[in-house]
């Protein structure tokens, strides 16, 4: 739903990245992005052309990388995976144990980016 | 032929709006002043709430309010109505608060003369529950009439807040809502969350919400070393 704001952050980051890079053109940005936050893919790429148009982020192909949402059994202290489409059902797989919490997942990381 | 190069970046997109709700909080911790994120969906009840707890607790603490809006004064007016000072925020069609819209909030206040100040955030469960404010307590409220399924289409909202105030429970009567399984379905994403249920209208539970409000606000006064 922010994806405009964020977007907006995702712009002014790279384009100072880039031009203390000497850089005169960005082709490409790799983003890592948690499963729980809100974003789609497809609206963060035209956010970003409309945004990022008459600069020389125009074009830039966004790659989003997902990181799994995983929670941590309050019980027994393990790590496990959470589909977010049966996260009502989560449990701690080897203890059962229900209070858990949320360890990753909400993330939203610009890695690299692509420039000529 | 220009070689494509690979720049590192390694930043977070949300850090900059992370550092500067962790500098409001710490500045807020050493001036003693408690601040209560509020956030809702539309009509479930924040500037009922606010009212009802701005009764209460108005002789007690000094109170201040800040209403995220898109673009009204409403809110503001209700709560100046009730002779406290409020700020309106203008978010000209943002979808939720941010750590600097209330660092400029703050400026309009006079922030020594104060005890505790409650932001309404915009009325929205998905965007409030990413961006930080700077908050002492993360408080959400979940009207009856919006269902008890919601814990799990907003997960993330429910697992940020320290406490949830169940609003409109004049409406119970004759609905589906059932209060035990929201109470589960809440508490497996967030097993420390406080639960209170209300009616803003009866004014039926405010009292225990209110309790646990003032205690909340007498910790950040009286810090235990």
């Amino acid at each position: 739903m922010h994806e405009l704001s964020v977007m907006e952050s995702i712009l002014n980051i790279v384009v100072k990245h880039a031009l203390k890079n000497d850089a005169k053109k960005i082709l490409g940005i790799s983003l890592r992005v948690g499963e729980m936050t809100d974003l789609v893919d497809e609206w963060m790429q035209r956010y970003f052309d409309y945004l990022s148009k008459e600069t020389i982020a125009a074009g830039a192909v966004l790659k989003i990388e997902r990181i799994p949402v995983i929670f941590q059994c309050e019980s027994c202290g393990m790590d496990f995976p959470v589909n977010m489409k049966e996260i009502r059902d989560a449990a701690c797989p080897a203890c059962q144990g229900n209070k858990i919490r949320l360890k990753s997942g909400r993330e939203f990381f610009i890695k690299n980016i692509e420039v000529i | 032929m220009a070689e494509i190069r690979l720049i590192d970046i390694k930043e977070d997109i949300l850090s900059d709006n992370q550092a500067l709700a962790g500098q409001i909080r710490d500045a807020l911790r050493n001036h003693r002043i408690f601040l209560m994120n509020l956030m809702a969906s539309p009509g479930g009840g924040k500037t009922s709430l606010i009212l009802q707890t701005l009764r209460r607790l108005k002789d007690k603490f000094r109170m201040a309010v800040i209403e995220g809006d898109i673009d009204s004064q409403v809110d503001a007016e209700k709560v100046i109505r009730e002779d406290i000072p409020a700020v309106q925020i203008r978010t000209g069609g943002f979808c939720h608060l941010d750590a600097s819209m209330i660092e400029m909030a703050f400026k309009e206040l006079e922030m020594t003369a104060l005890d505790a100040i409650i932001v309404e955030n915009i009325g929205n469960l998905v965007c409030p529950a990413e961006f930080d404010i700077g908050a002492t307590r993360n408080v959400m409220i979940l009207s009856v009439p919006e269902g008890d399924d919601k814990p799990l289409k907003y997960p993330l909202m429910f697992s940020i807040c320290d406490a949830l105030v169940v609003n409109k429970t004049d409406y119970l009567e004759g609905s589906d809502f059932d209060l035990p399984v929201l109470r589960e379905r809440v508490r497996k994403l967030n097993p420390d969350i406080r639960i209170f249920e209300v009616s803003c209208k009866t004014g039926q539970g405010i009292d225990a919400w209110t309790q646990w409000l003032a205690g909340e606000i007498k910790t950040v006064q009286n810090p235990s070393p």
